[in-house]
C-alpha cells in the first residue's frame, strides 16, 4: 500500500462527521469556504445517507496548497459530533492526526488510540448555558465547532465573520449569534489547547481567479447560456439540484422585463418516460430542451432514447451517475452508466456522450452538448457525477464570450422551404450522414411524419430492406461525423518520452493527476490521455497506438470504459490493464497508484 | 397501403375556404387501415372541421403514440407536422411540442390501448396539466394490431370474437377526465359526423385539455353480435346528453334555437359553444351531475355522448397559464433575449469566492 503522508500546513484533510438534518452544512461550508478566501485551494466533499433526519453523515475538506483536489483519503481532524460513528470515525484518523469530540457527556474510554491524539470540547454545555431555544443549542453547537477549528487550524477570525455577514445579509441578530458561538468554542480551545496545531492554514495566494461551484448548478449555469428554453424532469438523487439551479437561474435572468413572464418553462414530469418525452416533443418543435436524471432514469428513457436516435431529434441528457445496479446507493458515486448510456435501447443504437470532469467542464459541456445535439440531430448525454455534480470544487472562474451564438444545425426555414422543389427529411445531402429538418408552424412544404417505424430517405414508411439499410448505414456514417465534432480528448504527457499510458474519463482526473506526480516522483513516467467524449476521436487511438501498455482507470466493476476501447478501437485486448474502484466513494490517488503498481508487479513477474 | 400515394386530383371548381384551401388539401395519405374501420371516419371528421375552421394546415401538429388509431394522423392534414412516437407516450410529446411552440394547433390521436393501459399515468398527467391540445381516444375496446385482445376499456361482459367474455372492469377515459379536473371532456361516436365535427372544432378551440372519447368500431376483431363496442350496438346504445354546436367568433349566430333549450357559452377566444339540451335537466357545467349522468346511462346499458363537461375560463389556465410562460412562443424568442451575457456571469461569480 502507498504510504499516507501526514498533514502539513495548507495541506490537511479535515471530516466533519454529523447526524443528517441538524444543519451542519451551512458550518462546514462556511470552514471550506475561510480556507478558500486565505488564499488556499480546498475541495469540499459530501458523504450523506439517502435520508432526511437522523442517519450519519460526512463532510470532508482537504486543503492543498498543492492545488490537488481528489479526495486524499486520508484524514488528519475527525470531528466528530456523532456519537453514534465515534467508534469508525476513530478508526478513519490516520496516524499522528487528531479526534475532536463533545465532552458534554462521558466518552467510552475504550474509543482510544496512541497514535490519535483526542480532544474534547463540551460543546452542547455550553451552548445550553449560551443559548435559550432547544433548536438555536443544535444549531449552534455546529457553529461553535466551527470556532473551535478556527483556533486550531489558525483561521482569519476577520474571513469568518465577513462570510457570516454575506450569508447572513441584513440579519444581524443572526450573525450575532454566530459570531457568539464562534468565540465561545474559539475562546475554549484556545485556553484548553496548543493551539494552532502542525496542520493548519497560512495566507497564501493560490485561489485568485477561481470560484466554489458543484457541478449541478454550472450544467445549469451552461444550460442558461446556451439558450435552453425547456427543461422536464422527474426529481432524483444526484441530478435533482440541476433543475433547482436552472429554475433559480431563469428567475433571474429570465423574465420579461415588461410582463414578469417567463421565457422558458420547465415542467415536472409525471416519470422520467415522460421527462424524455417532453424534451423530444420540444426539441422537435424547435426549442433548446433537456433534461436531468441519474442512472435509474436513464433506465426508464432508454426507449426514448432510441426513438430520438432513429428519428434524428436534438435531445440533451444530463445523467448525474450515482451507485447502481437497481436504486443502488443513492447518494454515492460511480461511473457505472458509460457503457449504458452510449448504447441506451434496443437495436443498434449509440448516442454521442460527454464525460465532464469537474464544474467547469460541466458548464461548457452543457453548452456544446446542446450545439452538438442540434448539428448532428441526435440525443447528446453529458454524464457527469454525484461527486462533480453534488461537491463543492474550487475552479477557475467560468468565461463567457458574448459572440457565441447557438448552432441551430441544418433547419430549413419558410424561405428555403419555398425554394426547394420536396423536401426529403432522411436524405444524405451533403455527405455527412446529417440530413436536414423542417420545424411545425413553418411551411406546409416542411411538413413530413416522424416516426419510429422503419422509414425511408424520404420519411414514408418503408419494410423495404434496402431503404431501411440506407437510413441505418447513414446513421453510422453520422455517428462518424460525430466522432469529428465532439470535444477532443485531453494528452499530458510524461516529462520523458515513455511506452506507458494511463487512459482515464470524467471524475477520475483529479485523483489520476495526483497518482502521476506520484509515481513520477518515484521515476515511473506515464502518459496521460484523458477521454471526453463518445464516439471516440481519432486522437484515442493515436494514444492507443503510441503505448505498449495502458492503464484504464474507472469507477465501476466491469471495466465499460475499457470494453468499449476494445469495442470501438483496434486496439489489442492484452495493451489494456484495468484500475477499478466502485466503493461509491470518490476516487483517490492512492488508490490509482496501488492500482497501477499492482498490475505492474504482476506483469513483472509474468 | 400508405406507402402508395393517393393521387392528388384538384377539381377547379371544388369551393375552397377562408385560408383558399379545398376539402382536398387537408386530406392525408392513403388509410391502410381495414374498410369500414371507425378510424378513417374520425379522420375524415377531422379534415372538414379544419377545412372550415380556415385551420392553415402547417399550424397543426399531430401527434399519436402506437396502435392502429395512432397511425391515422397519416391519413389527415398532410401539410401538417406529424409525429408518431412510442406507445403510450404521446402525452409526453405534445407537452413538449406545445411548450416549446405555444401557438400550435395540437390533435393527438391515441387508442384505448394506448391511453388507458400503457399509457393511463401519461394520459391523466395531461389532462392534470390541462395541456392545450384536442386529444381523440378513438375507443374500440380491442388491441388490434396484435389481432383481438381486450383492452382496458372492453365492458364486463362483451364477448371476444371466438366468444371469451371480459370480467374486468372497464376504464372510461370520459370519467375519469373529469374526476381529473379536465375542462373539455366529451364522448362521441364515429358514424355520427353530425355530433363529432363540431366537438372538434370546439375542441380544437378551448384552450386547454379537450378530450373527446370516440366509439370507433373495430371491424375485424369487435364488431360482432355481443360487442359492446360493436356499430350496431354503439347506434342503438347511444344517447345524446347535449348537442354543442361551434359558432367562430366571425360568424354570426343563425340558427334560432327555441328558448330555454339552448344555451350559449363563449369561449376565450371570442368564438361560441351553442349547448342543445336533448336530455332532462343536464347541466354540462355541473361536474357531479355530468358524472353521474355518465354512469347512470352506463348502468342502463347506454353511451351517454355529446359535450358532457366544460369548464369555460376567462383566466389563462393552461399547462402555460399556470407556468407563467411569456404569449410568445419559446422558439421565437431571440437568442439576445435568453442570454444574460459576459458581464452577468462575472457578477453572479462574484457570490463564488
Amino acid at each position: 500500500m502507498e504510504e499516507v503522508k501526514k498533514g502539513g500546513v495548507n495541506d490537511f484533510v479535515v471530516k466533519l462527521a454529523n447526524v443528517n438534518g441538524t444543519g451542519s452544512a451551512s458550518a462546514n461550508g462556511l470552514l471550506m469556504k475561510s480556507i478558500f478566501r486565505m488564499g488556499v485551494p480546498v475541495v469540499g466533499k459530501n458523504f450523506f445517507p439517502s435520508n432526511i433526519q437522523g442517519l450519519p453523515t460526512w463532510y470532508e475538506i482537504r486543503a492543498s496548497k498543492d492545488g490537488y483536489l481528489a479526495r486524499s483519503g486520508r484524514v488528519d481532524l475527525m470531528v466528530a459530533m456523532n456519537a453514534e460513528t465515534y467508534a469508525r470515525d476513530l478508526a478513519d484518523v490516520s496516524s499522528g492526526g487528531v479526534f475532536l469530540y463533545d465532552s458534554s457527556w462521558p466518552r467510552d474510554r475504550s474509543l482510544s488510540r496512541k497514535d490519535v491524539r483526542i480532544l474534547g470540547v463540551p460543546l452542547s454545555r455550553m451552548m445550553t448555558e449560551a443559548f435559550e431555544v432547544a433548536r438555536t443549542r443544535i444549531l449552534m453547537k455546529n457553529v461553535a465547532y466551527l470556532g473551535v477549528l478556527v483556533a486550531l487550524l489558525d483561521i482569519e477570525m476577520d474571513v469568518v465573520q465577513q462570510l457570516l455577514e454575506e450569508t447572513f445579509a441584513s440579519k444581524r441578530k443572526l450573525i450575532d449569534a454566530n459570531m457568539q458561538a464562534i468565540k465561545l468554542g474559539h475562546d475554549y480551545a484556545r485556553e484548553h489547547f496548543d493551539c494552532p496545531l502542525e496542520f493548519r492554514v497560512e495566507r497564501m495566494d493560490a485561489t485568485t481567479g477561481h470560484i466554489v461551484i458543484d457541478g449541478n448548478t454550472a450544467a445549469a449555469l451552461g444550460c442558461v447560456y446556451a439558450g435552453a428554453t425547456f427543461g422536464a424532469w422527474y426529481p432524483i438523487t444526484p441530478s435533482t439540484s440541476l433543475m433547482d439551479a436552472f429554475g433559480a437561474f431563469c428567475k433571474r435572468y429570465r423574465k420579461d422585463p415588461e410582463t414578469g413572464r417567463n421565457r422558458y418553462c420547465i415542467v415536472q414530469a409525471e416519470d422520467e418516460l415522460a421527462a424524455i418525452g417532453m424534451v423530444i416533443g420540444a426539441s422537435w418543435a424547435g426549442a433548446r430542451a433537456f433534461t436531468s436524471t441519474s442512472g435509474p432514469g436513464v433506465s426508464l428513457m432508454s426507449e426514448f432514447l432510441g426513438y430520438a436516435y432513429f428519428t434524428e431529434i436534438p435531445v440533451v441528457l444530463f445523467d448525474v451517475q450515482r451507485v447502481g445496479p437497481s436504486t443502488g446507493m443513492p447518494t454515492r458515486t460511480q461511473q457505472g452508466d458509460i457503457m449504458p448510456a452510449a448504447y441506451a435501447s434496443h437495436g443498434d443504437t449509440r448516442h454521442v456522450v460527454l464525460f465532464p470532469a469537474d464544474p467547469g467542464e460541466c458548464f461548457e459541456m452543457a453548452v456544446s452538448a446542446f450545439d452538438l445535439a442540434e448539428r448532428l440531430q441526435t440525443p447528446v448525454i453529458v454524464l457527469s457525477d454525484l461527486d462533480i455534480g453534488m461537491n463543492d470544487w474550487m475552479c477557475r472562474e467560468f468565461q463567457w464570450d458574448d459572440s457565441y451564438r447557438p448552432d441551430r444545425g441544418k433547419v430549413l426555414d419558410a424561405e428555403r422551404l419555398e425554394k426547394i422543389a420536396a423536401f426529403h427529411r432522411y436524405a444524405d445531402v451533403d455527405g455527412d450522414g446529417i440530413p436536414y429538418r423542417s420545424l411545425p408552424g413553418v411551411h406546409s412544404k416542411g411538413a413530413y411524419f416522424t416516426r419510429g417505424s422503419g422509414h425511408n430517405a424520404r420519411g414514408a414508411y418503408t419494410e423495404d430492406a434496402g431503404e431501411y439499410k440506407e437510413v441505418l448505414d447513414r446513421l453510422r456514417r453520422k455517428s462518424d461525423t460525430a466522432a469529428t465534432l465532439v470535444p477532443e480528448p485531453v494528452l499530458m504527457s510524461a516529462r520523458k518520452p515513455t511506452r506507458l499510458g494511463v487512459l482515464s474519463v470524467g471524475g477520475c482526473d483529479q485523483a489520476v493527476r495526483e497518482a502521476l506526480d506520484r509515481l513520477e516522483a518515484r521515476g515511473v513516467a506515464l502518459d496521460y490521455l484523458r477521454v471526453r467524449a463518445f464516439p471516440f476521436s481519432r486522437a484515442v487511438q493515436d494514444f492507443l497506438d503510441d503505448h505498449d501498455q495502458v492503464f484504464v482507470v474507472e469507477q465501476n466493476r466491469d471495466a465499460q470504459l475499457r470494453s468499449m476501447l476494445l469495442i470501438e478501437t483496434e486496439v489489442a485486448r492484452e495493451k489494456l490493464h484495468s484500475v477499478l474502484r466502485y466503493d461509491g466513494l470518490p476516487l483517490n490517488p492512492g488508490a490509482v497508484v496501488d492500482g497501477i503498481d499492482e498490475i505492474m508487479r504482476r506483469s513483472q513477474a509474468a | 397501403m400508405s406507402f402508395i400515394r393517393k393521387p392528388l386530383i384538384l377539381h377547379a371548381d371544388l369551393p375552397r375556404n377562408g385560408v383558399g384551401l379545398t376539402l382536398r388539401d387537408y386530406e392525408g395519405g392513403m388509410s391502410t387501415l381495414c374498410a369500414g374501420c371507425g378510424h378513417d371516419s374520425v379522420s375524415s371528421a377531422i379534415v372538414q372541421a379544419c377545412w372550415e375552421l380556415d385551420i392553415e394546415p402547417h399550424r397543426v401538429v399531430k401527434m399519436s403514440g402506437i396502435g392502429c388509431s395512432s397511425k391515422t394522423p397519416a391519413y389527415f392534414l398532410r401539410g401538417a407536422h406529424g409525429m408518431n412516437s412510442v406507445h403510450g407516450r404521446m402525452p409526453a410529446v405534445a407537452t413538449g411540442a406545445m411548450g416549446a411552440n405555444r401557438r400550435l394547433y395540437c390533435i393527438g390521436v391515441s387508442g384505448d390501448g394506448d391511453s388507458l393501459s400503457i399509457g393511463f399515468g401519461q394520459f391523466a398527467h395531461a389532462v392534470r396539466r390541462n395541456l392545450d391540445m384536442l386529444y381523440l381516444i378513438e375507443n374500440n375496446g380491442v388491441y388490434g394490431l396484435t389481432k383481438g385482445q381486450f383492452s382496458a376499456s372492453a365492458d364486463v361482459g362483451s364477448k371476444a370474437k371466438r366468444g371469451e367474455v371480459n370480467r374486468l372492469r372497464p376504464i372510461d377515459p370520459v370519467l375519469t377526465a373529469i374526476t381529473l379536473g379536465g375542462t373539455f371532456v366529451a364522448r362521441s361516436f364515429s358514424g355520427d359526423k353530425a355530433q363529432l365535427v363540431p366537438l372538434i372544432q370546439a375542441g380544437l378551440r378551448h384552450r386547454g385539455f379537450a378530450l373527446i372519447d370516440i366509439i370507433s368500431p373495430c371491424v375485424t376483431f369487435n364488431d360482432h353480435e355481443g360487442s359492446t363496442k360493436s356499430y350496431a350496438y354503439t347506434r342503438k346504445s347511444s344517447r345524446e346528453a347535449v348537442h354543442a354546436d361551434f359558432v367562430p367568433a366571425a360568424e354570426e349566430i343563425t340558427v334560432d334555437y327555441p328558448a330555454g333549450d339552448a344555451r350559449m357559452v363563449t369561449m376565450h377566444d371570442g368564438s361560441h359553444i351553442v349547448l342543445r339540451k336533448t336530455a332532462d335537466d343536464y347541466d354540462p357545467t355541473d361536474r357531479l351531475a355530468a358524472m353521474e349522468h355518465v354512469e347512470s346511462r352506463h348502468a342502463a346499458g347506454e353511451i351517454a355522448t355529446g359535450l358532457l363537461y366544460l369548464e369555460e375560463s376567462e383566466d389563462d389556465q393552461d399547462m402555460h397559464g399556470t407556468a407563467g410562460t411569456v404569449e410568445e412562443p419559446l422558439v421565437e424568442l431571440p437568442f439576445e433575449s435568453l442570454n444574460p451575457g459576459a458581464a452577468a456571469l462575472a457578477e453572479y461569480q462574484r457570490r463564488l469566492r
